[in-house]
């Protein structure tokens, strides 16, 4: 049957591949050749070897800002997402009244676009900021916490909805057993709620790190970066790299290049995990 | 114990009932600041319109003309929809192809397939657009190919996991009967792929329809699609018509919304599965 089945190459296989070549394959091995060469466009490059890499972090210093801005940024709000949304799925498995409506609500914001949410909220916090007449622009601390509570309007329904998922999958008896046992609800909790739900807590861990790592429509949106780059995350910086000022395109690159190292070593290190566990189940 | 527990359930719903409020409130604002004077949004978008600063559907009549926000509506739902409708087509016939017939080529294409899922979109933002700028795909009939290969990692790896899971006799038995592997495919195997095909269906819809990079760099100059529109508002340096933006902002949402309310069930799903998977 395979035999027959290979024959169909150009059937089956050939419109996915070329479709791939053309968006990612050429354009990815071009891309990571253009990070060692200077251009302005992708047909008159010259070698130059490492420079565009130490350039990255010599010309100004808004790569490494935006780096840390990106961390605190996403360790800020991967802690308080999973920390809300499981709290909110404890509360929703719990037979209170209305709970599929209150999920349905809960959840919806996730379907919303970055550009549309970036600028929904930036017209809520500037609401609030100008009762003390400021505004986001006036300083990045308001920045950085709108973007945060912006990404927890967005994904603490989605994060939740995994979570209900993991908690409903937990056997009833094992939790009927600890409660004829009399354990406190800590114990219950901590105990048998959260080692059974392990492996989605290391899911949304990842989900939400790197969501918050490769964020850009809610940044572009929300403060495009200002005030003078104090918002500006990873992603931002490298389109600015790009496309704000000439001769900087091998820079950009090599930039770019960076960040997918940084996001690979993320995903890599999921798997890791997500392998460990199944191994010691 | 029995008081107890009846007072957690009731502090629990009226927690709830305080998160809702939270996510549809921002909602709410925008939709009463759409009827509000421009003017009047900046600094106090939490109080209703009144006399003096309802304008009635300026803010729409506004907006529509600045972004050309029906022909937007139109690009983002042909991109999207012919996107998702070939995604599956070429995912799907790729999936079965390389899980069926092993060898080092079909595993390698397995293996760049998965690790396009992991690089971040500025990796190859320049040269994408770029090489689709010199092979003339920078319209909106082109761009859906780029969707196509871009969105073809997930959507691959998705269908492979499943088909692995097929038992070969079906397929087997077809061929005996002298099914040539087309029709194995289109008659015998398609049917049984509905249920990983609405999960990736779904997935991809929430991403065409919503992504801003891809079409602001490839065909934003002479076509906007709705995200591209809405960020076109914010123009060069001047003042941002706060106005016509919230009004836009809420035609923006409500496809979305109605769309999410009458098929809320396979979307929940499509994510769950989407993020447990992927």
């Amino acid at each position: 049957m395979e035999k027959s089945i290979r024959k169909w190459f150009a059937l089956f296989a050939l419109p996915g591949m070329i479709c791939f070549s053309v968006a990612f394959l050429i354009p990815f091995v071009w891309a990571f050749i253009l990070s060692f060469c200077s251009f302005t466009t992708i047909t008159n490059a010259s070698f130059v070897g490492i420079e565009n890499y130490i350039r990255a972090f010599t010309v100004d210093n808004y790569f490494t800002q935006a780096f840390w801005f990106t961390l605190a940024f996403t360790i800020v709000s991967v802690v308080l997402i999973n920390i809300i949304a499981f709290t909110f799925a404890l509360l929703l498995t719990k037979d209170v009244p209305g709970t599929n409506a209150f999920r349905t609500i809960i959840f919806m914001p996730n379907l919303i676009g970055g550009i549309v949410l970036g600028w929904i909220w930036n017209v809520i916090i500037n609401g609030v900021l100008a009762q003390f007449g400021l505004n986001i622009m006036s300083d990045s601390k308001f920045g950085f916490w709108g973007l945060v509570v912006l990404m927890l309007w967005q994904n603490a329904g989605y994060m939740m909805v995994i979570y209900i998922a993991a908690i409903q999958n937990i056997p009833q008896d094992e939790l009927e057993a600890a409660s004829i046992d009399g354990a406190s609800w800590w114990t219950t909790l901590t105990r048998i709620i959260i080692p059974s739900v392990m492996p989605s807590i290391t899911i949304c861990l990842f989900l939400t790190l790197t969501n918050g790592f490769k964020l850009y429509d809610q940044n572009l949106a929300l403060t495009a970066g200002q005030p003078n780059h104090g918002t500006e995350m990873l992603a931002m910086n490298i389109f600015n790299t790009f496309y704000s000022r000439v001769g900087f395109e091998g820079v950009g690159q090599a930039k770019a290049v960076i960040f997918t190292i940084i996001v690979a070593a993320i995903a890599l290190l999921q798997l890791f995990f997500t392998r460990k566990k199944e191994e010691a189940l | 114990m029995q008081v107890s527990r009846k007072y957690t359930r009731w502090i629990a719903f009226a927690v709830l009932v305080l998160v809702s409020a939270y996510v549809i409130f921002p909602i709410l604002v925008v939709v009463m600041n759409s009827f509000k004077s421009r003017l009047f949004i900046s600094n106090m978008p939490f109080s209703l319109p009144d006399s003096q600063t309802f304008v009635g559907l300026t803010n729409y009549t506004q907006g529509l003309m600045k972004t050309g926000f029906f022909s937007a509506f139109g690009y983002s739902l042909w991109i999207t929809l012919a996107s998702v409708f070939f995604i599956l087509l070429c995912t799907s016939m790729l999936a079965w192809y390389i899980t069926r017939v092993t060898g080092k080529a079909t595993s390698t294409i397995y293996y760049l397939l998965t690790f396009s899922m992991i690089v971040p979109f500025q990796m190859v933002m320049f040269t994408m657009s770029k090489f689709a700028n010199m092979i003339g795909i920078d319209n909106p009939v082109g761009i859906v190919l780029l969707y196509v290969g871009f969105g073809c990692g997930m959507a691959t790896f998705m269908f492979a996991g499943f088909i692995k899971s097929i038992p070969l006799a079906l397929e087997e038995a077809a061929m005996i009967d002298g099914a040539n592997p087309p029709q194995v495919f289109f008659l015998v195997v398609m049917p049984m792929l509905k249920s990983t095909a609405i999960t990736i269906a779904i997935l991809e819809t929430m991403w065409v329809w919503n992504d801003y990079l891809m079409p602001y760099l490839t065909i934003g100059t002479e076509y906007r699609t709705i995200p591209v529109a809405i960020q076109y508002l914010r123009g060069g340096y001047g003042a941002v018509d706060m106005g016509a933006m919230m009004a836009m902002l809420f035609l923006a949402m409500l496809p979305v919304i109605v769309f999410y309310l009458i098929c809320q069930k396979y979307i929940i799903k499509g994510v769950l599965a989407g993020a447990v998977k992927g």
